[in-house]
C-alpha cells in the first residue's frame, strides 16, 4: 500500500512524471518486466514481498488477527438512538441488537417502534402541557404517521446510499439518498418530528414554539476538501 | 390536581432530564454501556465523492474530543473493529463488509466480498484473507492517505466533527425547561460541537464494487420517485 505525505504528493507526482519520461525514452528496445504481487521478490511499490502499495494485498503476515468480534455499537440515522430510545436500557439495547430483526418483539421485548412513538408523543405532551394544549405529532411533510415514522425509525435503521444520484439527507425535494458532511440531520430531524404536513406546524411562528431547527448551522467547515473530505483538527 | 397530559409531560420531563447527562446526539456518547468508550460511535456518514462513481463513507468514533492532548492522545483501539455494512439486496441484512482495525501504526482494512449467511449480524472475525488496503494512522500534524490501483482510497485518524447541534438548549428543550419557547434564535443558538475533534475512518470506493442498489426504502411506506439506494450503517464490535 503506498502511503502518501500529502505535503509530498506535489513531489511525487513530478517523480512519477520523470519515471514516465524515463520509459518513454527507453530506446533500447528491452521489455520493461512489469512487478507482480507473486513473485516472490519485494519490488515496485511493494512495502514487503509481494505485499503492500497499491497493487498488492495489505502486509499483513505475522500480525494477529484472530479473535470473535462483538457489537457494542452501531448507527444508521443520526440522532435516531439518542432522541428516541427514551431510556438507557432500550439505549444499550437498540446498540446491541440485529438491524434487521428489530421489530422481533420476543428477541427485543423493550418494542423499539412502539418507545419510539410513545417518545415521539412525550415530547408533544410536554409542549402541549406548556401551551394549555393537547397536542399530538402530525402527519409529516413525508406523509408519514406516528406509526410508520417510527417504524421507518426503528425497525430499517440505515441510512440510503443512491449510487447514481447526488447525496442528501433532504433537500426540501430529495429524500434520504446518503448523507453529506454538510447536511442539516438536526433540523431535518426536527422538521420530521415537529414540523406536521407543511413542514412549519411548530416553527416559531405565529405564537407556536421554535421545535424545527435548532438555530445552528455548518459555520466554517470546510465543505470543499479533496479527500478525505474533512478538516484537520482543530488545534488548542 | 395534575390531569393526565400533566403528569405524563411531568414524568416525561423527569425522564429526560435524567437522561441528559447522556444525551449527546446525532450517537455522540449516545447509552451508558458505550459512552466514554473507545467503541463509541460518533457518527455516520455516506455520499457521493467528487468521483460521482465513488461512495465515501464515513465513521466518526470516541467524540467528542477537546482539541490539544486529548486529540493528541486519542487512539484507535486493537480491539476494537468498525464495520461499514452494505446491503445491497433490500432486506437490511450486511451483503458487503468493510471492516477497519489497527495495528501498531496502521489501519488495516478487510472485506468487500460476500458475507456468508451465518457471519451475519452481531458477532464477526477479522475477513484476513480478504485484505483490502492499508493506511499510517494520521496525527494531529500529518496526514496521511492511501488509494490502491483498484480505486479505493483510505484515511484513518483525528479530524475535526462536522456534527453540529445546540446541544445543550436540546436538553432545555428535551427536559420541558424550554417550553413554551422551544430553541434559540440563529445568533442566539450555540453549536457545541463547532471546536470540538473525533477520531475518523474514511474510505472512499467505485460503486461498481458495491454491486447494484436494491429499491429504496421509502418506496414501501409511500414515498414515491426515490432512486435505488443501498441500506449502509455502522457497527462497533470489541473483541471478545
Amino acid at each position: 500500500m503506498k502511503t502518501y505525505n500529502i505535503k509530498l504528493v506535489a513531489l511525487a507526482i513530478c517523480t512519477s512524471l520523470l519515471f514516465v519520461q524515463c520509459i518513454d525514452e527507453d530506446d533500447n528496445g528491452n521489455v520493461i518486466e512489469q512487478e507482480t504481487c507473486s513473485d516472490g521478490i519485494q519490488n515496485g511499490d511493494e512495502e514487503g514481498v509481494d505485499c503492500g502499495g497499491p497493487d498488492c494485498e495489505p502486509c499483513i503476515s505475522g500480525i494477529d488477527f484472530t479473535g470473535t468480534f462483538v457489537q457494542e455499537d452501531v448507527l444508521g440515522r443520526p440522532a435516531v438512538n439518542t432522541v428516541f430510545s427514551g431510556s438507557g436500557d432500550v439505549k444499550d439495547s437498540f446498540n446491541t441488537s440485529v438491524v434487521s430483526r428489530r421489530n422481533d418483539t420476543i428477541l427485543y421485548p423493550s418494542n423499539f417502534q412502539r418507545t419510539f412513538e410513545e417518545t415521539l408523543e412525550l415530547y408533544h405532551d410536554i409542549y402541549g402541557d406548556a401551551l394549555g394544549l393537547e397536542l399530538d405529532y402530525e402527519t409529516n411533510i413525508l406523509g408519514l404517521d406516528a406509526l410508520d415514522f417510527t417504524r421507518l425509525l426503528a425497525n430499517f435503521d440505515a441510512l440510503q446510499v443512491a449510487p447514481n444520484a447526488p447525496t442528501t439527507y433532504f433537500d426540501g425535494t430529495n429524500i434520504f439518498t446518503g448523507r453529506t458532511l454538510g447536511d442539516d440531520v438536526i433540523d431535518i430531524s426536527l422538521t420530521l418530528m415537529f414540523g406536521g404536513t407543511t413542514g412549519t406546524r411548530f416553527d416559531g411562528n405565529n405564537g407556536t414554539p421554535q421545535l424545527t431547527t435548532d438555530g445552528v448551522d455548518v459555520g466554517d467547515r470546510d465543505l470543499t476538501l479533496p479527500f478525505p473530505y474533512m478538516e484537520a483538527p482543530i488545534a488548542q | 390536581m395534575m390531569n393526565k397530559t400533566k403528569i405524563i409531560a411531568a414524568i416525561g420531563g423527569l425522564s429526560f432530564a435524567a437522561l441528559s447527562v447522556f444525551l449527546i446526539a446525532a450517537d455522540h456518547i449516545d447509552a451508558p454501556a458505550v459512552a466514554g468508550t473507545k467503541v463509541d460511535i460518533a457518527d455516520f456518514y455516506a455520499f457521493e465523492g467528487d468521483n460521482p462513481n465513488t461512495t465515501v463513507f464515513v465513521a466518526t468514533i470516541q467524540g467528542p474530543l477537546e482539541p490539544g492532548t486529548v486529540t493528541e492522545n486519542a487512539v484507535f483501539d486493537e480491539d476494537v473493529i468498525i464495520e461499514f455494512n452494505i446491503d445491497n439486496t433490500g432486506d437490511f441484512v450486511e451483503d458487503l463488509v468493510i471492516q477497519a482495525v489497527r495495528r501498531d501504526s496502521i489501519m488495516y482494512f478487510f472485506g468487500l466480498s460476500e458475507v456468508e449467511p451465518e457471519d451475519t449480524g452481531l458477532s464477526s472475525n477479522i475477513y484476513v484473507n480478504d485484505g483490502i488496503g492499508q493506511v499510517e494512522i494520521s496525527t494531529t500534524e500529518e496526514t496521511f492517505i492511501s488509494t490502491t490501483t483498484s480505486g479505493i482510497s483510505f484515511f484513518a485518524g483525528p479530524r475535526r466533527d462536522y456534527f453540529y447541534f445546540d446541544f445543550n438548549r436540546f436538553n432545555e428543550v428535551a427536559s420541558g425547561a424550554a417550553a413554551p419557547e422551544g430553541f434559540f434564535p440563529p445568533g442566539q443558538a450555540t453549536d457545541f460541537f463547532e471546536n470540538l475533534n473525533v477520531l475518523a475512518i474514511i474510505v472512499e470506493v467505485p460503486n461498481f464494487m458495491l454491486g447494484e442498489a436494491p429499491d429504496h426504502i421509502g418506496g414501501s411506506f409511500g414515498i414515491s420517485g426515490l432512486p435505488r439506494a443501498h441500506n449502509v450503517w455502522l457497527s462497533a464490535k470489541r473483541k471478545q
